[in-house]
């Protein structure tokens, strides 16, 4: 092999591998550089017979190597083939350590110590990261592994495993499965409990452990390896235990510190942010590249094209067109004015504030998941109430905002270059009032997930969209009559803070004068009666708290805390105050909402003397509701348990409504007194599953439903990121004959969901690909959720956290339990 | 008072089938029951009260109507088409419309019941409203209890956390002497659930295997060490089957009447079919 080479890639991926294919056709002398001893590891690991989606279907594949959609195995033997055939340069089980040099002369140093030149470095490493090390004394061994391939390999050995997160667990219950391989298997817990696992995986390995199966060590580390021996760290002092192999599976560490090693910074400290790029995808370490994504572009079409460009860019192909531009020249093509997809984005990187330092990349990306419209004069862009968490920016004209709804004739103007729409942006509240165009206006909608990306990775962009997003929220919350400019003060001193779970943002009794706005999640309003904290009221995002002891100049009445993970907007009491001075109806609104809440305290001091064990039990039902997840849900499933008799009918329906696969989970879940949350989707304000999907099939419906639409790849990420386990991944069935047939003759599986058995019968074989499945609250469907309509017993309802953790309806519930 | 009104505004969407929309069934059953009964009084029809009448066909085709459309709940349940419609109301409107038929049959027989078909179904409408009320009662009383019994497990994990505590018996049965073992054995390959109707309605099972190999551990040598682990394994999983037979006899309970009911029901609408064509056929 050669030790200096023109352009050294390193991940064998759909990006890298694409880009070797590139530089092979090119004769270009590059070496492919890979950690495993395959090609494309993560789609390699994929399960068997997984089929791999190709989304976005409208963008072109620009690369040597072919993909389509399909199952794993066919497109991995694929790339091999045409690999081999293309005669791309692979380096086989070799991970790059460092990388050094300047650009035209780079050193990259391999694990094993060996060293590669080149010329150009194209990073297409993905996001996955290495296994992190051991760092004891002989931990170079050759008998220490960071992976397991196969547990069925070793027979009569003392085995340590160590790591107690879920690889390190199944790991260890692998090695001990078959009696009959005599292995000794330890397996060492740095802490004293199983915080990083599932609760499965440590059931089974308590199991084990009470079997005998696998020894468990807690608070234990290693301390040396010596050839058929650990030397250990444990609680009570140092002890050698023997040991022939350890596998070592201790988490692996985001490759953002390797690539920052080499010199390359990222747009921001976030966790979220990527590498700067240029439009030719090269880092700020000049020679050095990267694509694929790590620079933000998970599909793996994207990262196929990116591949092939950057190597036609390294090539001195400078007039390469992106293969995104038939996309965004449709897109546009419908806009006025007849101008280039060049022209179009230098004007919206111009005229729109937030884009102001965006390179044409990332202008590019944002195009992708963003569209374009332009709208007549009195146009409704968007009408109050409705739903939707996207947010707009003005390129053209200007927009305006219809304040009052009684009067739509009240209006309040929106600039040309601004933004709107941030509310729901942020809160994933329903939009606040209708806006309509004020002239002519062409607006750049932004997808949820495209403005998110753009706030996290352009800092510029994510100031201006705080200080705006403040400054109408004040507008709003306080209503009609105020102007920026008598905000202004309150705007400037405002501070954003996050608050965690359970953290209390005024404590009762505390001095203070400040006003909290509630931008994000919700908070919670207790009072010490008695001597217990009573729970008061919920307070959803777009509220305030905090005015009542400003009015009164009084220490803080009651506590509040946030319900799940919050922001807020704290104000300078102050400032708040000499603006109440100056607007006497303001003042007078909020005295309105302050007797509001007295009569509340009263309601419920009032109950204390004659039902304390009511009023208890109502504030612990509440906290678990809470717990439960009701902080930030919009719509939840609970179950009356004392009246629910087990039929399932709701499952059924559910299935019968969707294909035949139910979204809810009724036996599961947790219940207090009698009230049962069901594994069921909450349609949470902010949904963990939206975070990091790649197509983007994950929307807000018109009706507030968080749904998952058809461009679903099945990647899985929603089912993990969601914290109530609701989503789960699977195919739909076959068809089944109708009701009437099986009631007449016993046809199919009947109502409900069919069966793993009938399915695979019924399927012939060709099951369809696995997608993510959850309840998307009957979306389309007369009538409403199917699982409230088919409950027999009225046991199954759904509400809103605000209507249902209020004073009135948790107190009546309690007096019927 | 405020709060007051409130408190009504927010009842309408968590209540049971039985207080469904304010009682609405209840008043319409009510109000037909009333009618019938008034109709009775006033109406003299001559030479006595009789099926026959003008007034008794009147009362009949409510009865046969009614009696079609309550078995038709059990359609209703299983298609869940679009619509503004609530499974809840449906099972309402049956309890209620379905214990006015007491009313509104026994009026139309005119009290003249004898041996024949068309007292065969007066007298199995009667069983199919008996037995609802039944199920009346098993859906009032007992679902609380099956909420507390397993305790936010469901019966899938009910039966793991079982065969959690089977694996480790299995294990730790071989040290045991051959007798032993073999008692401890049979109870884990026993199908601990399966001993017929009776045990599942009454919760009662002398035959369990787990209770026998746990009374001869209990008599056996109590300091060895492996019979001790075996007692306890046995034990935890006598209170795991316990539970889990609890949870199963619930259940049965909840739903044995519709055992009752649905066949009779069928048989109902036979016997109403044969008394309206003997009725028509013997003119």
């Amino acid at each position: 092999m050669a030790d200096r080479v023109h352009i050294a890639i390193v991940g064998s991926g759909p990006a890298g591998l694409s880009a070797a294919g590139r530089a092979a056709a090119l004769k270009i002398p590059h070496v492919l550089i890979e950690k495993t001893d395959h090609l494309s590891d993560t789609i390699y690991k994929y399960q068997k017979g997984k089929h791999v989606m190709a989304t976005p279907s409208s963008l072109v594949l620009r690369s040597d190597l072919d993909f389509d959609a399909g199952k794993r195995e066919a497109i991995l033997g694929t790339w091999d083939e045409q690999a081999a055939a293309a005669g791309v340069n692979v380096l086989y089980k070799a991970e790059v350590a460092k990388i050094e040099g300047e650009k035209g002369n780079f050193t990259l140093t391999l694990r094993s110590g060996d060293k590669l030149e080149a010329e150009a470095v194209i990073l297409a490493i993905g996001t996955q990261g290495n296994p992190n090390l051991m760092r004891c004394p002989g931990a170079d061994l050759p008998h220490v592994q960071y992976q397991l391939d196969d547990p069925g390999e070793y027979v009569d050995e003392h085995i340590t495993v160590i790591g107690t997160g879920d690889a390190g667990i199944e790991n260890a219950l692998g090695l001990a499965a078959d009696p009959a391989q005599r292995n000794v298997v330890t397996i060492l817990n740095r802490g004293a409990d199983f915080a990083r696992s599932k609760p499965a995986n440590v059931k089974l390995l308590q199991e084990a452990a009470a079997a005998g199966r696998i020894t468990i060590r807690t608070e234990t580390t290693p301390a040396e390896v010596r050839p058929g021996e650990l030397l250990l760290d444990t609680r009570d002092g140092q002890e050698t235990i023997p040991c022939d192999r350890i596998i070592a599976r201790m988490g692996s560490a985001a490759p953002r510190a390797f690539v920052e090693a080499c010199g390359i910074e990222f747009t921001s400290a976030d966790r979220e942010a990527f590498p700067v790029l240029s439009p030719v995808f090269e880092t700020t370490k000049p020679g050095i590249h990267v694509i694929g994504a790590l620079a933000g572009y998970p599909l793996i079409k994207h990262c196929m094209n990116q591949g092939y460009d950057v190597v036609e860019f390294l090539n001195g192909n400078t007039n390469l067109k992106p293969a995104d531009e038939p996309i965004l020249a449709e897109k546009f093509a419908p806009l006025p004015g007849k101008r280039s997809v060049d022209e179009w984005l230098a004007m919206f990187g111009s005229q729109i504030e937030i884009f102001r330092d965006l390179s044409s990349l990332q202008m590019r990306e944002l195009m992708l998941d963003s569209s374009v419209r332009s709208f007549r004069k009195d146009e409704v862009v968007f009408q109050r109430g409705e739903p939707g968490s996207s947010l707009f920016c003005i390129a053209q004209g200007s927009v305006a905002v219809e304040v009052n709804p009684v009067d739509a004739s009240i209006t309040v103007p929106i600039e040309q270059g601004s933004i709107f729409g941030e509310v729901g942006l942020i809160s994933g509240r329903p939009r606040g009032s209708t806006v309509r165009a004020a002239q002519d206006a062409v607006l750049v909608e932004l997808s949820r997930t495209a403005a998110l990306k753009l706030i996290a990775t352009v800092p510029a962009a994510g100031r201006a969209v705080s200080r705006i997003s403040i400054e109408r929220q004040l507008l709003q919350i306080f209503g009609s009559g105020l102007t920026r400019e008598d905000v202004a003060d309150l705007v400037a001193g405002a501070e954003i803070q996050n608050k965690r779970a359970g953290e209390v943002v005024l404590a009762e009794g505390d001095e203070g004068q400040d006003v909290y706005i509630i931008r994000r999640g919700s908070m919670v309003v207790e009072k010490q009666i008695g001597g217990r904290p009573v729970f008061l009221s919920y307070v959803p995002a777009g509220s305030y708290v905090g005015e009542m002891a400003l009015i009164d100049k009084a220490p803080r009445s009651a506590t509040v805390k946030a319900a799940i993970r919050s922001e807020v907007i704290r104000l300078p009491g102050e400032a708040f105050a000499a603006l109440l001075a100056r607007k006497p109806e303001l003042l007078a609104k909020a005295k309105g909402e302050m007797d509001r809440r007295r009569e509340i305290n009263s309601f419920i001091e009032g109950r204390k003397d004659s039902f304390s064990g009511a009023v208890d039990l109502y504030s612990q039902t509440a906290q678990f509701l809470i717990d439960n997840g009701l902080g930030e849900a919009t719509d939840v499933l609970l179950i009356d348990e004392a009246l629910c008799v087990g039929c399932d009918n709701c499952e059924k329906a559910c299935a019968d409504s969707h294909d035949g696969l139910s979204r809810l989970n009724r036996e599961a879940g947790k219940t207090y007194a009698h009230l049962h949350v069901p594994t069921s989707c909450r349609h949470c304000e902010h949904p963990h599953c939206m975070a990091d999907c790649p197509p983007n099939a994950i929307r807000r419906g018109p009706d507030g439903e968080v749904f998952i639409d058809d461009t679903c790849i099945g990647c899985g990420n929603c089912q993990r990121n969601c914290p109530y386990g609701v989503i789960r991944m699977d195919s739909v069935p076959p068809p089944r004959p109708s009701l009437l047939q099986w009631l007449m003759f016993g046809k199919g599986p009947g109502p409900g969901e069919p069966s793993k058995k009938w399915r695979k019968k019924a399927a012939d074989g060709v099951e369809s690909p696995k997608k993510a499945i959850k309840c998307d609250m009957c979306k389309g469907i007369d009538g409403g959720p199917s699982c409230v309509r088919a409950c027999p017993t009225g046991a199954a309802i759904r509400v809103s956290p605000e209507k249902f953790l209020s004073v009135a309806s948790l107190a009546q519930s309690v007096e019927d339990a | 008072m405020a709060t007051r009104t409130t408190r009504r505004l927010e009842r309408g969407e968590h209540d049971s089938f039985l207080r469904h929309a304010g009682f609405r069934w209840l008043k319409v059953a009510l109000v037909l029951c009333l009618a019938a009964i008034l109709g009775y009084a006033l109406i003299d029809v001559q030479p006595r009260p009789n099926g026959g009448s003008w007034y008794g066909y009147t009362l009949g085709t409510i009865g046969a109507g009614l009696i079609v459309w309550l078995s038709l709940l059990g359609i209703r349940k299983r298609a869940i088409t679009p619509g503004n419609w609530s499974l809840k109301g449906w099972t309402s409107a049956h309890v209620y419309l379905g214990l006015a038929l007491i009313v509104v049959a026994t009026l139309h027989t005119g009290f003249q019941l004898g041996w024949n078909v068309h007292t065969l179904a007066y007298v199995l409408m009667m069983l199919v409203i008996a037995s609802g009320i039944w199920g009346i009662t098993a859906y009032t009383q007992l679902p609380a209890a099956l909420s507390n019994n397993r305790e936010e497990q469901t019966q899938g994990q009910m039966m793991e956390g079982l065969r959690a505590v089977d694996r480790q018996l299995h294990d730790a049965a071989q040290p045991l002497d051959r007798r032993l073992a073999d008692l401890v054995l049979a109870a884990l390959e026993e199908d601990p659930f399966d001993q017929g109707a009776w045990s599942r309605l009454t919760g009662r099972y002398p035959r369990c295997a787990n209770e026998r190999s746990l009374q001869a551990i209990a008599r056996a040598d109590g300091g060895n060490e492996a019979n001790d682990r075996v007692e306890k394994l046995l034990i935890r999983r006598k209170a795991l089957l316990e539970r889990m037979r609890r949870h199963l006899r619930l259940k049965a309970l909840l739903e044995v009447w519709l055992f009752v009911h649905v066949p009779a029901t069928i048989a109902l609408l036979a016997a109403l079919f044969a008394h309206i064509i003997s009725v028509f056929y013997y003119w």
